[in-house]
């Protein structure tokens, strides 16, 4: 058996595409077998909602009059501020962005209550953001300063694009110190006092599509409640990582690009985020379709959580330092069951990235191809396998 | 009357027998739910007191003026429920297991009796799902 995308967009038309989620996929592999569900699939749906620091939106905000030249001045949204090295009223804010005058880490441990994540947010949500500027007079641009109000439906065009999302697994954070720290991965608590991980295993894209044989440039894709496609491969992209036989990465592995306008998207699924002691970020929803084109891409779809391993990391000395020590291996049935066993501890669990929105957003996806709205893509071109030696180099400090 | 109580001790006035004087003193009856010590090495009491009205408040003066921050848990905690994301990330942090997870409704759940009110799941949430009311 083997079907194309084109045979499977027919059959989606037609409304006659058999469509599940890969929670559901697992089940039926479990109880039938590969080979039969294999013939029987034609799509399966994946979902991932947790933090992704790497995301920022590209606003054009229009031309006033008098023109303002933002471009090489300061913009701020809401007192965050956006990157403004762009032609007169293009902007990008990013996730991360603090106020100036935000504290950050001098209360250690920071709130960091307001960011660029949250200016996202509130955009979405149809909130009046206060839009302030100030910059430098040309002939052609007479204006220095404005202040004004803007919502999402005033601006000519809203981009998500986010150079790194979606990882292809993640590792579990625990702190080997005798002190709590405050991580991106949480609040840690000392000597194996929790374990945070981050990824929706079973049903996170990229781990159920390990070689990304059926994502690539151009895949369409449910991002933030809209429409979104896959950009370019992501930042870190990492195909080389170690892996297991059933090709599931050891490490973090390969990541996504990926764009979309946001005036199609949802506050239920584009969040922002403040993380104590580290900073903000944005809760991005995705949701990719999986073209069930053979009985290997179906097998690799139907992974479930008890053959997904994570690597246990110490973020109190061996993060910081760039020690690629690994405390353990531990799976997503174990993480997600509340407790792991590690260095001879029972250590309770908490995860980053929220499951019941994963599941919410594969079915969400999976509606939408069985009304006949949402078409799948061939990609474009694929993006370097493990064979390119494809990797990501750390940075060398020279003089 | 009863009164439940968070004490929060500086670290000069965590090796006193504080309570144990207190409750001889103005005839209390106590029960202690919960005692750590935080990581800025505060110690925390959470406790149950029971006795005469006029005594209580008594033994409550004493132990604001000794320095020690006295919460009652009707200031309280609140999950705002549109807020939470249900990641799970705050429920290995509560002292006490008032934030849990609900395997039927895949959901996480706040159970404002268990609370004490330690406020370590308000830093935590990246949502803000949870809040300190007064
Ligand atoms: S404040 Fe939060 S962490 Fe503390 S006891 Fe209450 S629910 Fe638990
Ligand atoms: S950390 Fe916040 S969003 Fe996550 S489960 Fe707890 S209350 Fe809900």
């Amino acid at each position: 058996m083997r079907k194309t995308i084109a045979e499977i967009n027919e059959k989606i038309k037609k409304g006659k595409a058999v469509v599940v989620t890969a929670e559901e996929l697992i089940d039926m592999c479990k109880k039938q077998g590969v080979k039969k569900v294999a013939k029987e699939i034609d799509v399966v749906t994946t979902g991932t909602f947790g933090p992704m620091c790497s995301s920022g939106l590209f606003i054009n905000f229009g031309h006033a009059n008098p023109r303002i030249k933002m471009g090489g001045g300061k913009v701020y949204l809401n007192g965050v501020p956006a990157y403004a090295g762009l032609a007169a009223v293009d902007v990008y804010i990013g996730a991360s962005a603090l106020p100036d005058n935000d504290p950050r880490n001098t209360e250690y441990p920071g709130d960091f209550k307001y960011g660029g994540g949250h200016v996202i947010e509130d955009l979405v949500a149809g909130k009046e953001v206060k839009l302030e500027v100030m910059t430098y007079k040309t002939d052609c641009y007479p204006r220095k300063e404005l202040s004004t109000w803007i919502k999402l439906s005033d601006v000519n065009e809203a981009i998500l694009f986010n150079p790194r999302n979606c990882y292809q697994n993640y590792n579990v954070a625990v702190n080997l110190s005798k002190k709590t720290i405050y991580t991106y991965m949480g609040i840690l608590k000392p000597e194996l006092g929790n374990a945070n991980y981050c990824s929706a295993g079973q049903l996170s894209p990229l781990l159920k599509d390990p070689y990304l044989k059926t994502i690539g440039f151009g895949t369409r894709i449910f991002l933030g409640g809209g429409v979104g496609y896959v950009a370019w491969w992501g930042t870190q992209f990492n195909p080389s990582v170690k892996r297991r036989k059933n090709g599931i990465p050891l490490s973090p592995g390969c990541t996504l690009a990926l764009i979309g306008d946001l005036k199609q998207m949802k506050p239920e699924f584009l969040r922002g985020a403040s993380l104590t002691g580290y900073g903000v970020s944005l809760i991005v929803g995705i949701g990719i379709p999986i073209p069930v084109l053979n009985e290997e891409i179906c097998r690799w779809a139907a992974i479930p959580d008890e053959e997904i391993y994570a690597p246990v990391v110490d973020y109190s000395n061996d993060y910081p330092n760039c020690k690629d020590k690994v405390l353990g291996e531990v799976n997503y049935a174990q993480l997600k069951s509340g407790k792991i066993e590690l260095m001879g501890k029972e250590v309770p669990t908490g995860s980053l990235s929220s499951y019941k929105k994963a599941k919410e957003i594969a079915s969400i996806l999976k509606e939408w191809i069985l009304k006949g709205e949402f078409l799948l893509t061939e990609k474009i071109f694929d993006f370097p396998g493990p064979e390119s030696g494809y990797t990501f180099k750390s940075l060398k400090i020279r003089e | 009357m009863e009164e439940k109580l968070v004490l929060h001790f500086p670290p000069t006035l965590i090796d006193k027998p504080i309570i144990s004087d207190l409750v001889r003193k103005y005839d209390l009856h106590f029960n202690i739910l919960k005692a750590y010590i935080t990581p800025e090495e505060e110690g925390n009491l959470v406790l149950e007191l029971k006795g005469e009205e006029k005594n209580l408040n008594s033994a409550i003066e004493e132990l604001k003026n000794m320095g020690v921050k006295v919460q009652s848990i009707k200031s309280d905690v609140k999950m705002i429920e549109e807020r939470c994301i249900h990641c799970t990330v705050c429920i290995p942090l509560c002292p006490v297991g008032a934030i849990y997870f609900e395997k039927e409704t895949e959901s996480v759940k706040f159970n404002p009796e268990k609370c004490i009110a330690c406020g370590i799941c308000i830093k935590a949430c990246p949502t803000k799902a949870m809040v300190l009311t007064i």
